[in-house]
């Protein structure tokens, strides 16, 4: 069964002002338990304001968001209950940290929560050791880290309430080479290890490539494609018309082909392109 | 609901009202508020009423807008309203207990209601039609005449435009840190005062971190640009008074005549 569905979701900001934006039109879409969703889309094409929908931070215009089959809009308590069941890391989260201590601050979901010290404190180290954050940075102020650090003690604070989703908007945006590929591992080894469901919002194809099982393109308020991401990846021409692009491997494996050297469709990871063409090598192809 | 803050919103447009210089506006809107306290009846009301009404209807604002400006300040409405209810002299209508009406009160009551609504409205409408930058544009020439006594105008404007102009971005952050929190379980909305003001401590220092960082760069971005207060800048875009502008202006002389005349009339 799956684990989030959304009928018919709307949603308009400043309805009846003349900035009246419609930023999220009639969506209609259901998430499966242990998906790990890649979310790309141009710059404004809804995709902030589509997740903040789906643990009940925004009131969708017209049109509901189930949650393990219940309405989360349903009453006061379940839209609170389902914060913790669905995480969602904003994109710079870095900018919310408030507590004097690292420590403290990754406690605050779980606080909130309502469990004994004794679980806030397993919470917090567990959850720190997922997100990369050493243990001998608990006690220092928030505000003293670096960019990276700071996000991922961010990161850290909403996987200490253990939810069942985790929805990450641009968890890598304005990190360096190093950065974006370890806070992407961890993402990946605390998928295998809790089997939650992920979803990620990128503005990197070669992130969303390596890491989701299914994809979601968003353009102007609408989902305009939904599939693996071969599947994805193969409309190359419709993707550059809606202002993306396509994964570095793709591109070079189309050019290839463009060429006449003879490699299968969608490759769009750098190592499966390094197969292909080392298999073509063996196999006395036509390079 | 944040989001019904409108205070120094600009509705962009391009309608005689927003055309006009901002110097007259400034102007027009004091005209106004002396108007205002000159009106003494009902028919006077009507008319200054009326004037915002016209005054709304060519500068395509929606009445909606314009009221929605009052929704934080309904409270005071009321209050002022109430207060000046009970506190007319002369013959009582109604009386319980400590408390009476009279003729009296209520018209001063409809007349402080009426005047706070018009007065909030006009100055709402000012703010509506002209941009944060020609507002203070407008107000540091019109104080200009008190640099001779070394009041510090360029430096008052400059700091008018910075504020007004960082309001909204202010709104947006305050609005992303408290969805960040609540995405972490806080609540804002509910329980007693003092939870409720605790609640207020993750919201607060994010915000005021972020507004000093942007303080910061602001201040380093003005001085690698060798900003410099005082004698000797220029500006891109220079006021003009229009024909426009004086026919505003003598609108503005025959409004304050007319409700002096009422007013001489006891009207
Ligand atoms: N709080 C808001 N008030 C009014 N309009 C908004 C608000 N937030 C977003 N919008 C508008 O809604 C549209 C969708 O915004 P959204 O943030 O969901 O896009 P996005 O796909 O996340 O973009 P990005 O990739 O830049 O993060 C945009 O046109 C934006 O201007
Ligand atoms: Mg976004």
């Amino acid at each position: 069964m799956s684990i989030i569905r959304v009928e018919n979701l709307t949603h308009v900001y400043s309805q009846g002002t003349p900035f009246e934006k419609v930023a999220v039109d009639n969506i209609s879409v259901e998430i499966g338990r242990g998906e790990i969703l890649g979310i790309i889309g141009h710059t404004g094409s809804g995709k902030s304001t589509f997740i903040q929908h789906l643990n009940a931070l925004l009131k969708p215009t017209s049109g509901r968001v189930f949650f393990d089959g219940k309405d989360i809009h349903a009453s006061k308590e379940t839209a609170r209950d389902v914060r913790f069941q669905v995480g969602l890391v904003f994109q710079y989260p870095e900018y919310q940290l408030f507590e004097e201590t690292v420590f403290k601050d990754i406690a605050f979901g779980p606080k909130n929560m309502g469990l004994s010290e004794a679980e806030i404190a397993e919470r917090v180290h567990e959850a720190a050791g997922f997100a990369d954050v050493p243990e001998s940075l608990l006690e220092a102020s928030p505000l003293e880290l670096s960019g990276g650090q700071k996000r991922r003690v961010a990161i850290a604070g909403v996987i200490a309430m253990m939810p069942q989703v985790l929805i990450l908007d641009e968890p890598t945006a304005g990190l360096d080479p190093v950065g974006r590929e370890s806070i992407l591992q961890k993402i990946l080894d605390y998928r295998r290890e809790t089997e939650g469901t992920i979803l990620l919002i990128s503005h990197s194809m070669d992130d969303v490539a390596r890491l989701a099982t299914r994809l979601l393109v968003f353009d102007k308020g609408r989902i305009a494609m939904d599939g693996t991401p071969a599947e994805i990846f193969d409309r190359a021409g419709e993707l550059k018309a809606m202002g993306l692009t396509v994964p570095a491997a793709t591109e070079i494996a189309l050019a290839l082909r463009r060429r006449g050297v003879d490699i299968p469709e969608s490759i769009y990871t750098i190592n499966y392109l390094r197969k292909q063409l080392v298999s073509l090598r063996e196999g006395g192809g036509a390079c | 609901m944040l989001k019904d803050i409108t205070l120094g919103q600009y509705f962009p447009g391009n309608t005689v009202i927003h055309r006009l210089d901002p110097r007259t506006k400034l102007l027009g809107l004091i005209c106004y508020i002396v108007a205002l306290f000159l009106a003494k009846s009902y028919y006077s009301y009507a008319l200054m009423a009326l004037v915002l009404v016209t005054l709304s209807v060519l500068s395509r604002i929606r009445p909606k807008t314009l009221l929605s400006g009052l929704k934080p300040l309904i409270f005071i409405v009321i209050f002022t309203g109430v207060i000046n209810l009970f506190y007319g002299s002369g013959e009582p209508l109604v009386q319980f207990w400590i408390f009476k009406i009279t003729a009296n009160g209520i018209r001063t009551a409809v007349f402080m209601v009426l005047r706070i609504m018009l007065l909030v409205c006009g100055t709402f409408l000012l703010t509506y039609t002209t941009s944060p930058l020609q507002l203070t544009d407008g107000l540091e020439k019109l104080l200009a005449p008190l640099k001779v006594i070394r009041f510090p105008v360029h430096e008052l404007a400059m700091m008018m435009s910075i504020a007004l102009r960082f309001i909204p971005t202010l709104i947006e952050e305050t609005d992303k840190i408290m969805s960040a929190q609540r995405a972490r379980g806080a609540s804002f909305d509910t329980g007693k005062l003092t939870e409720r003001a605790k609640a207020l401590v993750p919201l607060l220092v994010p915000l005021f971190v972020s507004a000093f960082r942007r303080a910061d760069e602001l201040a380093t971005a003005m001085e690698c640009r060798c900003y410099h207060a005082g004698i000797g800048r220029t500006r891109m875009k220079e006021l003009h008074f229009a024909a426009r502008d004086v026919v505003a202006l003598a609108l503005c002389a025959v409004l304050i005549a007319a409700v002096s005349v009422l007013r001489h009339y006891g009207l």
